[in-house]
């Protein structure tokens, strides 16, 4: 493990480089999340490391803390290859990541936290907890700037405390490279910036660091370097005096629009407001929610990874209580914290993780299917099978699904098959607004048209479609006008004209509409 | 802290009535009853108590003691055997473990449900207890004095000596659970078991451990068992056994999620456990509303941790 003594590094890479990545693949099942990545890392080098949702970023990362294993290509260590098997053998050469979803155990506190599996103790084989933790851990809170005792329960810190926790926790180790995901996703800025302070110190102290953020503004302030990731390759590299918001942006985006869309939608004429957001307080942004859909209108909602997609599509469905507002469909006032009254007033959430929140997986497709048409079909409490029976089988036959028969367990259908069954099931309802969180993520391109053409049909037959959607491909191919979400508010409104890639991926990292 | 000094509260509540409820004469009989009782169920409510921290159930508890009373009593019964009650009690226990051993590896390895693994072994050790002793009762007749007197029979400083054995049981687990790393590490394989594999503990290995330490309470309370009442009979005793010991263990503070729990709170929840049922019978109470009264705790009890659980701010 002492590389820099070892024969066979010479020659293998420059010395200056502490880490190194050539030609990584990974893949999932359904998705090729990387394909020959490369990327260096130098000492003493902070590397920004970006791209759009789904770019990469954080499956490379892990290989690099040893949580997965790539599938071809090879890591070397101060020039020296490596393998990681566990995530102690990257933290044994002092590679240590910062998760982007935290890691921490709510019910210890937060010495217990910072030190957890690499506690000091006496006693010997008894192995008692040393007090000198709880010093020791006050000493690097003092430095991360976090201000509570080491001995405060984690589940009693807001959330951006509990990152400086992560943060604390990374620093006690004697990191080396240290690997962070998002780590400011929920700071405030004087947060942001003493961990900004701490960046450079660690830098000036010999640590190489990588970080990674859709903030491009807090990357144009520390960054040394930035690479560009995009759909699992290598999209470009900045140099320090290349570094800006523009040249980033462009590094991200810059792809051909495939011929997934169709180019022209009938266009109406009348508008007829569907859904009506009136100052609504979601309680994550500053400036309260106010956004209409129209009947046949196919409205996308962007923005950035914890922008406040989900939670509002949560407000709107009835799973999530807003702190004030008003929601009107079609006219009506809608009630909050009820999922029912929702589905009753014709608003359907199609989610986002249809494995978990969509699909009785080990259930039958026409289970599935006519789950929450079970009253409507039934008959004084008694169910009809044969009724059942012909609205799955309709439904299955008007969205194409691929399926042996209607008793198939949904569990072994494809994912683009168990997307159309969990379309089925709410089209059933026949709603008036559908929102849609994903709707493509995961599936594959033969099914995404057929799931696109489905949209488009919705919407011509006067459905209110809201569409949140991390794959700007989509919003500009099927939005007819986007609002984006930047912090938990809207940072603009983009109509059909003003619709570029460039322009959403301004409003989503906190740029202002010209 | 604020739950343990709630509970605290309520204890003496509790105690106080049964200080005026029972007459003075009966007084010292009956807080010896007591004690001789939360001792011997304290001792499986702290097994369980641990599997619980640590995210995990186990419910063969009774069946475990009553094998391990079976057992114990026809090794002593053995003329090869009963010569060496030490090593006989020594084998008891090991088998204890051994049991415990297998849950742990069919929970962690197989990647069962603790609650299914533990529920084929109420089933199978019941069974196997019936078996090997033929479905009859299996006793001392009478003798072993020596061992007796040394586990059961008479005071130590006017303590139940059941109840001595558990406060040492308590003192070496308080130790091990709040001043060891292990028992950190237990609360948070409870906690987060996420977390805690990121930090690198092995996590299989202490979910095993904290089966067979249960396993092996429960299999010391089959022997108790057998010392209090010279007998065992496979087809009647035991029953509930694993319900009382969670029901301590839950009502003195560990939280069914995993992750939370001490020592002291387990003592305490035990001594209620075992008050309410002793006040209700001086009270004059029918003992038919015995159970109502502790379910109704323990479901008071529930609720109350619910509401007053400090609420996280991430969702």
């Amino acid at each position: 493990m002492v590389a820099e003594r070892s024969p066979i590094s010479i020659g293998l890479t420059d010395q200056q480089n502490i880490l190194e990545v050539r030609d990584i693949s990974k893949a999932f099942p359904g998705v090729q999340a990387l394909s020959q990545v490369n990327l260096r890392l130098s000492n003493a080098e902070v590397l920004a490391l970006i791209g759009e949702n789904g770019a990469g970023k954080s499956t490379l990362m892990k290989i690099l803390a040893g949580i997965i294993r790539p599938d071809a290509g090879d890591v070397y260590f101060n020039g020296r290859k490596v393998l990681f098997n566990y995530v102690r053998d990257a933290e044994r050469l002092g590679i240590v990541l910062i998760h982007q979803e935290l890691n921490l155990v709510e019910n210890l506190d937060v010495a217990s936290n910072i030190f957890l599996g690499r506690e000091r103790t006496y006693a010997g084989p008894l192995r008692l907890i040393d007090q000198r933790n709880y010093s020791k851990a006050a000493v690097i809170l003092k430095r991360v700037g976090l201000d509570c005792a080491p001995n405060i329960r984690v589940s009693q810190l807001a959330l951006g405390q509990r990152q400086l926790v992560e943060i604390a926790r990374a620093l006690s180790v004697k990191a080396k490279v240290l690997i962070m995901d998002e780590p400011t996703s929920s700071l405030t800025s004087a947060e942001t910036f003493r961990l900004f302070d701490i960046i450079s110190e660690l830098k000036q102290s010999g640590v190489s660091v990588v970080y990674i953020s859709h903030r491009l503004k807090e990357v144009e302030l520390i960054a040394d370097r930035v690479v560009g990731l995009k759909d699992g390759a290598n999209s470009g590299e900045l140099q320090r005096s290349e570094i800006n918001h523009q040249t980033m942006v462009q590094m991200m985006v810059g792809r051909e629009l495939k011929q997934l869309f169709q180019d022209q939608r009938r266009v109406r004429t009348e508008v007829q407001p569907v859904l009506e957001v009136k100052n609504l307080r979601t309680g994550l942004g500053h400036e309260p929610i106010e956004f209409v859909v129209n009947q046949g209108e196919i409205v996308g909602l962007s923005g950035l990874m914890g922008a406040g997609r989900t939670e509002l599509a949560e407000v709107l469905f009835g799973i999530r209580r807003p702190l004030g507002g008003e929601v009107l469909l079609n006219g009506k006032k809608l009630p909050f914290g009820t999922t029912g009254a929702a589905i009753k007033a014709g608003a359907i959430l199609v989610p986002e993780d249809r494995r978990t929140e969509g699909l009785i997986l080990s259930s039958s497709v026409a289970t599935n299917i006519n789950l929450p048409s079970l009253k409507r079909l039934s008959t004084g409490g008694l169910r009809s099978f044969k009724r059942e029976r012909q609205l799955s089988e309709k439904m299955c036959a008007e969205l194409n699904v691929r399926t042996p028969n209607i008793k198939q367990v949904v569990g072994l259908l494809s994912g683009g098959n168990q997307q159309k069954i969990v379309l089925a099931k709410w089209l059933a309802c026949n709603p008036s607004l559908l929102i849609f969180d994903e709707p493509t993520r995961g599936v594959d391109i033969g099914a995404k048209s057929e799931i696109y053409a489905l949209m488009h049909d919705l919407a011509d037959r006067g459905v209110a479609i809201l569409m949140i959607s991390s794959d700007l491909e989509e919003i500009l191919g099927m939005s007819d006008r986007v609002i984006v979400l930047h912090q938990g508010s809207i940072a603009g409104e983009l109509s059909k004209i003003q619709l570029t890639e460039e322009a959403i991926m301004h409003l989503s990292t906190g740029g202002h509409l010209r | 802290m604020r739950k343990l000094a709630g509970l605290t509260v309520f204890l003496l509540c509790l105690y106080i009535a049964l200080w005026r409820a029972v007459p003075p004469e009966g007084l010292m009989l009956n807080n010896y009853n007591l004690a001789e009782r939360i001792g011997q169920y304290g001792i499986i409510s702290l097994g369980a108590g641990i599997v619980i921290i640590a995210g995990g159930i186990d419910l063969s508890i009774g069946s475990v003691a009553v094998l391990a009373a079976t057992g114990t009593a026809m090794l002593l019964g053995n003329p090869a055997y009963g010569g060496n009650p030490v090593l006989v009690l020594a084998l008891v226990l090991a088998a204890g473990a051994f049991l415990g051993l297998i849950h742990g590896l069919f929970i962690t390895k197989i990647n069962l449900p603790a609650f299914m693994v533990t529920l084929c072994g109420l089933f199978i050790y019941r069974g196997v207890a019936r078996t090997i002793s033929g479905n009859m009762s299996k006793g001392l007749q009478n003798q072993f004095a020596d061992l007796r007197h040394c586990l059961y029979d008479g005071d130590i400083f006017g303590l139940p000596r059941f109840l001595v054995i558990f406060l040492i049981l308590a003192g070496v687990a308080s130790v091990f659970l709040h001043l060891s790393v292990y028992g950190r590490y237990l609360q948070a394989i409870g906690g987060n078991e996420k977390a805690a594999r990121y930090s690198g503990i092995s996590i299989d290995a202490y979910k095993i451990l904290t089966y067979v330490i249960c396993s092996i309470a429960a299999a010391l309370f089959g022997i108790l068992f057998l010392m209090k009442n010279d007998a065992v009979t496979p087809s009647s005793d035991g029953f509930f056994l694993e319900l009382y010991a969670i029901a301590g263990a839950v009502l003195g503070g560990c939280s069914l999620r995993g992750g939370e729990g001490t020592v002291a709170g387990i003592i305490i929840g035990t001594a209620i456990m075992w008050i309410l049922p002793n006040l209700t019978n001086m009270w004059g109470i029918p003992s038919e509303l015995e159970f109502i009264v502790i379910g109704g705790a323990l479901l008071l009890g529930a609720i109350l941790d619910e509401k007053l659980r400090p609420k996280g701010a991430a969702a």
